[in-house]
């Protein structure tokens, strides 16, 4: 391999119905800012079918450039045509950077796509930069430039690594949705479109689609949620849940609750955050009525902002919480719903 | 049938997590498990081994201590325990684990593989799909429920918004969710068997196919430039307020912070 060969800042496009998903944009926002650090272009690797058009608003976010894989075969995800397609266009283009979303595609596809190419594959950045490596230098061994340093959590989020794929091509990440920001849109912006097919011929390792079941599983629901609206003991029944269900629909958030409430029957232990239920990282957390003890916390202290309401000034909750409010809960979050209804509706 | 069942030793992260007091982590006092993603991995081909009959082989890659959740696993019904353990293998991204894993899967017969979704030391999912490739097996990640019909497996497949009912020609490799299943526990008897049981282990010597090149920390494509423990977040603002102020409080902070 010779890494003087790979050139340019290639993120993965994804589309689900032929839709692009946010993280395709946040991408091409991130490839951007790391394209002009290195003094190159940023290229978008669309792949589906029928998905041409989506080209130009890939364009409007920032693509220089945009690659179409385009063929029946990639009409709804599957490893292997998709990791076939990536692998073919890394092959044939050589980018020195590919970054993709550590989505539930992503996280497949990533990882099959570097162990066919035979690279690096750092999971589920948080930070992406250009620098050195060794990031200080050390007597006897080469400093690289230039080198793409990910960053990620690991050991359940109690330490931060960072990350660098010195000797291989592409430098290869999957990022985690939500956190890079998309670039401003520019309406009319054009991207030099190529269109590149390598040819898909099924064999065993296509896997057979029987259905395709649009329900969102409440297994899912709230590990993927962008926003929590979560309950405890302090809630006090099941019928007042009411008042965060109210909260979540306006703000576009789920419902979920603490080991306490799936004890005493009024949820159901999908909808459990903690230690014996289910760990989430949403943007924001809000606990009603929770008092956090350490077991629910495992669950939830990864969460970008927490916002904590209980009326109890000792709850440990606070400990963890961005911004913690003592009061009634029963006063605070129906207020806080119509607040937000009336904010949102003057946007 | 024969199935081949990947687990992996890991420090208790999750609510059994311990710091020293400067606020580190204090990996000595965590205690270890079977990875949970592994264990409903396990769990589901003990559950196809009651429903449709198969060997159940389990494989772990580590240091000679993961020879517990190997006797672990034959206690809760698994047939044969194998241990991959090498000073060479140490310091092994990714990339060199799952060459390794595959090395010994290679040695082995075969209809199934599964592997957790991933670990909870390392959270990338990646190895289950790298052996798979590895190997040139189809791979379906994320199961959330797994069916025998002939020779092919029909699995159903976890998106965000969505699930796949997919149908692959075994021999396949599989990731399973923790949510897949609840693990059934170790049995008297079991633990018996799993305390008379010989464990197999193998080193470098018995990996397949896989070259020196591609082996522990000298073969691993990704290197560590820094890592550091997380500074933990501590508390933020707390505030006494009437029900209004409250409101305008919150409002304020999702602003500034971009949620609305």
């Amino acid at each position: 391999m010779n890494i003087q060969d790979y050139k340019g800042v290639f993120v993965f496009a994804q589309q689900v119905d032929n839709v692009l998903s946010g993280i395709a944009l946040e991408l091409v926002g991130k490839g951007k800012d790391l394209a002009k650090d290195l003094n190159t272009e940023v290229t978008a690797v669309l792949v589906g079918s029928g998905v041409k058009g989506l080209a130009d608003e890939l364009a409007e976010y920032g693509a220089d450039k945009v690659i179409v894989v385009d063929d029946p075969e990639l009409k709804e995800y599957r490893t292997e045509p998709y990791a076939h397609a990536l692998a073919s266009v890394i092959n044939e283009f050589k980018p020195e950077i590919f970054l993709v979303g550590a989505t539930a595609i992503g996280r497949d596809l990533g990882p099959r796509v570097s162990a066919r190419i035979h690279t690096g594959l750092t999971a589920d950045c948080t930070q992406l930069d250009i620098g050195d490596f060794p990031i200080n230098p050390v007597p006897g061994k080469e400093q690289l430039h230039n080198q793409l340093l990910m960053t990620r959590p690991a050991f359940g989020g109690n330490t931060i690594a960072t990350i660098a794929c010195p000797d291989f091509r592409p430098q290869m990440a999957t990022v985690r949705p939500g956190v890079m920001q998309k670039a401003p849109r520019e309406a009319g912006k054009k991207a030099v479109v190529v269109d590149f097919n390598p040819g898909f011929t099924p064999n065993d390792k296509y896997v057979e689609i029987l259905e395709v079941v649009k329900a969102v599983s409440d297994v899912a629901d709230i590990m993927d949620a962008k926003i929590l609206v979560s309950g405890g003991r302090g809630v006090g029944s099941p019928e007042n849940f009411k008042i965060l269900e109210d909260l979540a629909e306006v703000i576009g958030g789920t419902v979920s609750c603490s080991r306490a409430v799936v004890d005493a029957g009024w949820k159901p232990k999908d909808l459990q955050v903690g230690q014996t239920g289910k760990t989430v990282r949403p943007n924001v957390y809000f606990a009603i009525g929770i008092s956090g003890a350490i077991q629910h916390v495992a669950g939830m202290e990864e969460s970008d902002i927490i916002v904590a309401i209980n009326k109890d000034e000792t709850a440990p909750i606070f400990e963890v919480a961005d911004y913690g409010i003592v009061g009634d809960l029963n006063k605070i979050v129906p207020a806080l719903t119509e607040r937000l209804k009336a904010e949102l509706a003057a946007k | 049938m024969k199935i081949v069942v990947c687990i992996k030793q890991v420090p208790d992260t999750k609510g059994g997590v311990k710091f020293n007091p400067d606020g580190t982590l204090d990996r000595g006092a965590m205690l270890t498990i079977m990875n949970p993603d592994d264990k409903a991995g396990l769990e589901a081909a003990l559950r196809l081994k009651d429903q449709y009959g198969a060997e159940v082989t389990v494989v772990t890659m580590g240091l000679p201590k993961a020879e517990e959740v190997l006797r672990e696993a034959i206690a809760m019904g698994a047939d044969k325990g194998i241990l991959v353990t090498d000073r060479v293998l140490g310091g092994a991204d990714t990339w060199a684990t799952s060459q390794t894993l595959a090395g010994a899967i290679r040695n082995l017969e075969y209809d199934l593989i599964i592997t957790g979704r991933q670990a909870i030391d390392g959270d990338t999912a990646q190895v289950g799909p790298q052996i798979s490739e590895h190997l040139g097996i189809p791979v379906i990640s994320y199961a959330q429920k797994i069916q025998i019909e002939g020779d092919s497996v029909i699995v159903e497949r976890q998106y965000d918004d969505r699930y796949h009912v997919l149908k692959a020609k075994m021999p396949c490799l599989i990731t399973a969710l923790a949510e897949l299943n609840e693990p059934r526990y170790m049995t008297p008897g079991g633990i018996f068997d799993a305390y008379n049981a010989e464990i197999t282990v193998w080193g470098r010597a018995n990996l397949v196919d896989v070259d020196d090149s591609n082996l522990g920390l000298k073969g691993s494509p990704t290197q560590i430039a820094k890592a550091s423990d997380k500074v933990r977040k501590g508390a933020g603002e707390k505030v006494v307020l009437d029900p209004t102020e409250s409101v305008e409080y919150i409002v304020d902070k999702l602003k500034a912070k971009h949620v609305i």
